[in-house]
């Protein structure tokens, strides 16, 4: 046992929670009935096998190729539309539901009066509710509402990140320096201009990250939503994954991969142009 | 020197309070500013001068009492109408809170965002709309070779003029200093103070600045103001302000005896938070 003397206090505290985290995991582990010995049996290994072996080459046809592009560029198209109309609705949200811009924070140390605090509540109500319906559940509705295409997958990401966007938003709007805009509110200056002013030259280098972070995330869900009618990458993978084309699927994997990078790289030049 | 008598008063305090829960920053002060007058607040650490300057600047309401401001109660406006008139205070911050990435033209044109339209606003982010203007104020600081450079690449001292061009362009009415010269070098600090006083001497403004230094308070302002534990402890010319007062103003308990610092020594250089 260690001595009094060289006894951190920190340590009864971490174990005990150390100890509750692992009881509260376990039951989670048992209800979605993880378990991966599944996965080493013989039967199932030769599946997967077949299915993986099948892989490589990754399929190169002429013909394939030049769908494999245009499913690609519909995927992205799907993404960055979605994310536009998303962007759009967002940012006025944001505003209204941050208290960054709230001009009674200002002249209170940055608490927001009553009033304020009760008119931003619905706009994050409105917030939540949007993003609380996962896309491909939109999606799916989407599809029944203006039939199998891309246009139903625009919608779906729209809506669901519109509330991801606009919540992170106003959450980065609050989280930097607030000194800026109440001194610029308290000078007279319009909620907007102290914004743009105040806010926005420390804000922009996260939210620029966040939001090619989603369009990545938007890349993503457009293929998942493909499955479902929505178009795009997702529609070829659904049918190469049924005719069991490995070869087919691994291309467009690869594309992934490539598309993924894209992304990170933009973000990364971005942050780097504003930081 | 008796000052004149007080022909309008530009910002009057009657029985103000400023209480941060239990903490009471300002205790029942009443005074008046008249246009064109310039005075100093000085005062203990801690003593409420800020608070003070912030109820002027109509940025914190007062928890009680009664504040006017260019004729009017600030509290007492729509939001709007106090938006405007705020646009006709200037405060100058002691640490200017100005975004690191923001250019120093920006920050400076900033000042008139009251009363420019959103449009001009926006366009002056992107073109800015003044460049001579902003060159101007700088200049008179000395730093108008800093005019693109980012704030984040200034020093404490090169912000706190940043801040006072800021105000000047501003052209308020009542231009209010929270120690303004705090991180600047004594000669920087006696420019500085000059340059706001000879503004407001010829613009006729109100200039009010609270100060650590008392010597740079004698030397500059007419009248003085001492703040001690939230309340006016005296509002006098700065001539007659005497030895006694300012030893009653500092005198500090809870320092050991024998390594206080002696207040009244007119070269004295007392701790500036």
């Amino acid at each position: 046992m260690l001595s009094a003397s060289r006894r951190d206090p920190a340590m009864v505290p971490r174990v005990l929670i150390g100890l509750l985290a692992i009881a509260v995991l376990w039951p989670g582990i048992q209800l979605s009935e993880l378990n991966p010995a599944v996965l080493l049996q013989a039967e199932n290994r030769e599946q997967m096998a077949r299915f993986t072996g099948a892989f490589w080459p990754p399929a190169h046809e002429r013909d394939f190729l030049e769908l494999l592009l245009e499913a690609t560029l519909q995927t992205l198209a799907v993404a960055t539309a979605g994310m536009v109309l998303a962007w759009l609705l967002a940012v006025p949200a944001a505003l209204l539901a941050s208290r960054a811009l709230s001009l009674s924070a200002a002249s209170r140390g940055g608490r927001p009066g009553v009033w304020s605090r009760l008119v931003r509540l619905p706009v994050r109500g409105v917030l939540i509710f949007l993003r609380s319906v996962p896309e491909i559940v939109w999606a799916l509705l989407f599809v029944r509402a203006v039939g199998l295409g891309p246009t139903a997958g625009v919608l779906a990401i729209a809506i669901t990140y519109s509330g991801m966007l606009g919540k992170v938003y106003a959450e980065i709007f609050e989280s930097v320096d607030q000194r800026p805009a109440h001194a610029l509110l308290q000078a007279g200056s319009g909620r907007l201009a102290a914004f743009f002013y105040g806010i926005l030259p420390n804000a922009a280098s996260e939210a620029v990250s966040y939001t090619v972070y989603r369009w990545e995330c938007a890349v993503r869900a457009s293929v998942v939503m493909g499955f479902v009618g929505a178009g795009g990458l997702g529609q070829q993978i659904d049918l190469s994954m049924r005719m069991f084309a490995g070869a087919e699927v691994a291309s467009m994997l690869l594309t992934f991969l490539v598309l993924v990078m894209l992304a990170d790289g933009l973000s990364r030049l971005l942050r780097w142009r504003l930081a | 020197m008796t000052s004149a008598v007080p022909s309008e008063a530009v910002i009057a305090l009657q029985g103000a309070s400023l209480r941060h829960g239990a903490v009471r920053a300002v205790e029942g002060v009443t005074l008046r500013i008249a246009q064109g007058e310039r005075v100093a607040i000085i005062g203990p650490s801690g003593a409420g001068k800020s608070s003070l300057l912030h109820l002027m600047a109509t940025a914190t309401r007062p928890s009680s009492g009664r504040l006017e401001v260019l004729g009017q109660q600030p509290w007492a406006l729509s939001t709007g109408a106090r938006q405007c008139l705020r646009a006709q205070v200037g405060l100058v911050h002691q640490a200017p809170p100005l975004p690191p990435r923001q250019r120093v033209v920006t920050a400076v044109l900033a000042g008139r965002l009251g009363q420019w339209g959103l449009g001009r606003s926006l366009l002056n982010l992107l073109y800015p709309c003044d460049v001579p203007g902003a060159r101007q104020a700088l200049a008179e600081l000395g730093l108008a070779d800093k005019l693109f450079v980012q704030c984040g690449q200034l020093s404490g001292g090169q912000l706190q003029r940043v801040g006072i061009a800021r105000v000047l362009y501003q052209q308020p009415r009542i231009v209010l200093a929270d120690e303004p010269v705090s991180a600047m070098d004594p000669v920087l600090a006696d420019h500085s103070l000059a340059l706001l006083n000879r503004h407001a001497q010829a613009t006729g403004v109100a200039l009010v600045a609270s100060l650590h230094a008392v010597d740079l308070a004698l030397a500059h302002f007419p009248r003085v103001i001492g703040i001690r534990e939230g309340r006016v402890l005296f509002d006098c010319p700065a001539q007659a302000v005497t030895d006694e007062l300012l030893q009653a103003l500092y005198a500090n308990e809870q320092l050991v005896a024998g390594r206080g610092v002696d207040a009244t020594s007119p070269h004295v250089q007392l701790p500036r938070c």
